[in-house]
């Protein structure tokens, strides 16, 4: 009907072609203008992933596609001590760099909140982590870890703290440590901008009307600010896990994995044994056996990220 | 409840001054209105009271304390905020019980304290819902139920009525009124709106660039305004003004430009000739033989009234008549001010001449 009236004369649907019904159809119209963007999630996204997931149930090398084989990749994983020491090491890279990360950013970010001198040059500077490549600040770590050039243990030497240099990426420990706090230093300014955008939008009246109710500055925090803030904290947080789980640069430059695997994430590992080793089914079945992981960590913020009570109902503003 | 004295009381943000030293006394209960046009400095200087802004000089008591250096939770006083400023994640019995909890008090007397203030307000059916789920009346009220929860010495509003529309304004400005006579707490009350000013205060003070322009009941601003400032800005429509001079050779008369003379009662003050403006409210105006000649302008009926717009003497005026005379634009009208009721201002200070 609606067509009718656009057309201006009136015509029988049997009288217009099935092309005009599909040009001036608005339920056609709506698929026309979703296409361009389905089109590139499903070529970009979907399909590899759809790919990845077959192939890790082949034989698939290198050079040769490969036969199906059931979870034959998966039961060789299953008996892997490496790839379980691989998850191992992703889940302690996560959640250590993650919370700490969540910790500094967010001090940070109340930091940069209150009226601080040169308040503007501060905040730019807090995101020069994130804007350098990550390549070329895991170069610089990859000097500042150096077993014989390390500006860290020279400076310590040189303050009677120790007395040889540490080896940062040589031991297992401190090579977990060392590329956690690489990958903090990278992810903070992340956190910190994005938590301190969602301060600003906390209304300042809200902290006057706390201070004359009597709340001090912690209770401010802990029951004005904090509570306002967990929805964006839900966010920030995903994206942040989600960025930590599945890291590969930094990782790669510092340690390739190692030493003896004690860096070695899911991510590389998958890497190490698809490209570099060429057994492609396998790296793709190490890369699928994330997905429960990222599944995981995106349920539980999507039902943390569910709006709250407060912020239904209808907006009267 | 407690008086509030505020002695000489400065504040400058950096190097410039904004409040150039004040004195207000407010009486223990009354309803003090601090009104002005923006930027005149009366939020900063209820904000002052509150403890969110610190004095640069002088003193501010409230009962038989100095609380120049109390922290506002010290102060014992309440404030509604212009935005409310009602927690959103909370619902409207935790926003009104926030202040109870964070002193510690007994959950039963949380109860009892925020029951009490959601009937006197009629909150009672929203003490489940968030701010959001409120209409903007209605998160006025929890505002002030969160005040009145705390049973302070002082109120503070700050403009607590320019969010709402304008039936609501007036609705809510009697239920304050109605509150204060109710609770009897000292308030103090900030608006630019004169007519909020006007209903609702006890004792008005008029404020203007940081200064106090004139203290004093509602009635007494109106009749006797100290200065051109107050007298342009008490009253709807505004007082007209007309710059002139004073004659004594004979009656004692007032002589504006092109000539017209306006009736004066005795001015003891001023010798013939000098420069003065001739202040008359629009409603003081009458149609009269021997009055000056005016040119009708614009006609404006509201109803109970007509609003004329006119020329005098060259100069713009309004006139109100509770007659409904059938003007028309163009028509020539003989107009007579009341000479009991006309005020005279000195042309250069802006200071009252006349009693």
């Amino acid at each position: 009907m609606a067509d009718v009236t656009l057309n201006g004369t009136p015509t029988t649907p049997r009288a217009r072609s099935a092309w005009q019904r599909l040009k001036v159809n608005r339920n056609w119209l709506g698929l026309w203008f979703m296409l361009p963007a389905m089109a590139f999630l499903v070529l970009f996204l979907a399909y590899p992933l759809g790919l990845g997931v077959w192939i890790s149930f082949t034989d698939a090398r290198i050079g040769r596609g490969g036969a199906f084989v059931g979870l034959e990749n998966y039961e060789w994983l299953w008996d892997d001590s490496v790839f379980w020491l691989s998850v191992f090491n992703t889940l302690l890279y996560t959640t250590v760099a993650s919370a700490i990360k969540f910790a500094v950013g967010l001090y940070l970010a109340l930091l940069l909140n209150e009226n601080l001198p040169f308040k503007a040059i501060l905040r730019a500077v807090v995101l020069i982590p994130f804007i350098v490549p990550t390549v070329l600040s895991a170069i610089a770590f990859w000097w500042l870890f150096d077993s014989q050039f390390s500006i860290l243990s020279w400076s310590l030497r040189k303050l009677g703290l120790i007395s040889t240099n540490i080896d940062f990426l040589g031991d297992v420990w401190n090579a977990r440590w060392s590329v956690i706090f690489a990958n903090i230093w990278r992810g903070v300014p992340f956190v910190a901008v994005t938590l301190l955008a969602g301060l600003q939008t906390v209304s300042p009246s809200l902290y006057e009307a706390a201070t004359i109710d009597g709340a001090n500055r912690w209770q401010i925090f802990r029951y004005i600010t904090y509570p306002l803030l967990t929805p964006i904290i839900a966010v920030v947080m995903t994206f942040s896990v989600l960025f930590t789980f599945t890291d590969f640069q930094l990782i790669w430059v510092l340690t390739r994995g190692g030493p003896v695997n004690a860096t070695q994430l899911m991510a590389t590992l998958s890497y190490q044994r698809a490209i570099l080793g060429g057994h492609l089914g396998e790296g793709a079945a190490i890369s699928t056996a994330m997905i429960p992981f990222l599944l995981a960590a995106i349920l539980i913020s999507w039902f943390g990220l569910q709006r709250r009570k407060w912020q239904h109902g209808e907006n009267n503003d | 409840m407690a008086s509030v004295a505020i002695r000489d009381v400065r504040k400058a943000f950096g190097a410039t001054p904004v409040i150039h030293g004040v004195d207000v006394g407010i009486g223990d209960g009354e309803f003090v209105v601090l009104v002005g046009p923006s930027g005149c400095g009366k939020s900063t200087l209820l904000r002052m009271i509150a403890g969110l802004e610190n004095i640069t000089s002088g003193e501010i008591r409230i009962g038989d304390r100095i609380v120049n250096d109390l922290p506002p939770k010290e102060r014992d006083v309440a404030m509604v905020f212009q935005n409310y400023a009602l927690y959103p994640h909370m619902t409207v019995a935790a926003n009104m019980a926030f202040s109870m909890k964070l002193r510690g008090a007994a959950r039963s007397d949380i109860d009892t304290r925020v029951k009490r203030a959601a009937d006197i307000l009629g909150l009672g059916p929203y003490l489940d819902r968030y701010p959001r789920q409120l209409s903007g009346g209605q998160r006025q009220r929890v505002a002030m139920g969160r005040a009145i929860v705390r049973d302070p010495q002082v109120f503070l509003f700050d403009e607590p009525l320019s969010n709402l529309d304008a039936k609501l304004r007036v609705q809510m400005r009697s239920e304050i009124k109605e509150l204060h006579q109710r609770l009897k707490t000292t308030t103090v009350y900030v608006t630019h709106d004169q007519i909020e000013a006007m209903t609702m205060a006890d004792k008005i003070v008029v404020m203007h660039d940081g200064r106090v322009e004139q203290i004093g009941a509602p009635l007494e601003l109106y009749d006797k305004p100290r200065n051109l400032f107050v007298a342009g800005f008490i009253g709807s429509p505004a007082m007209n003004f007309l710059p002139g001079k004073l004659r004594r050779n004979g009656a004692l008369t007032f002589e504006g430009a092109n000539g017209i003379r306006l009736p004066l009662d005795a001015v003891p003050l001023g010798s013939d000739g000098r420069a003065a403006v001739y202040g008359v409210r629009p409603e003081h105006f009458t149609l009269a033989d021997d009055g000056a000649e005016a040119e009708i302008q614009l006609v404006e009926p509201t109803g109970a009234e007509i609003q004329v717009l006119a020329k005098l003497g060259g100069a713009d005026i309004i006139a109100v008549f509770r007659e409904r005379h059938l003007f028309k634009p163009g028509d020539k009208i003989r107009l007579r001010p009341d000479p009991k009721l006309a005020h005279l201002f000195d042309a250069g200070t802006g200071e009252r001449l006349n009693i």
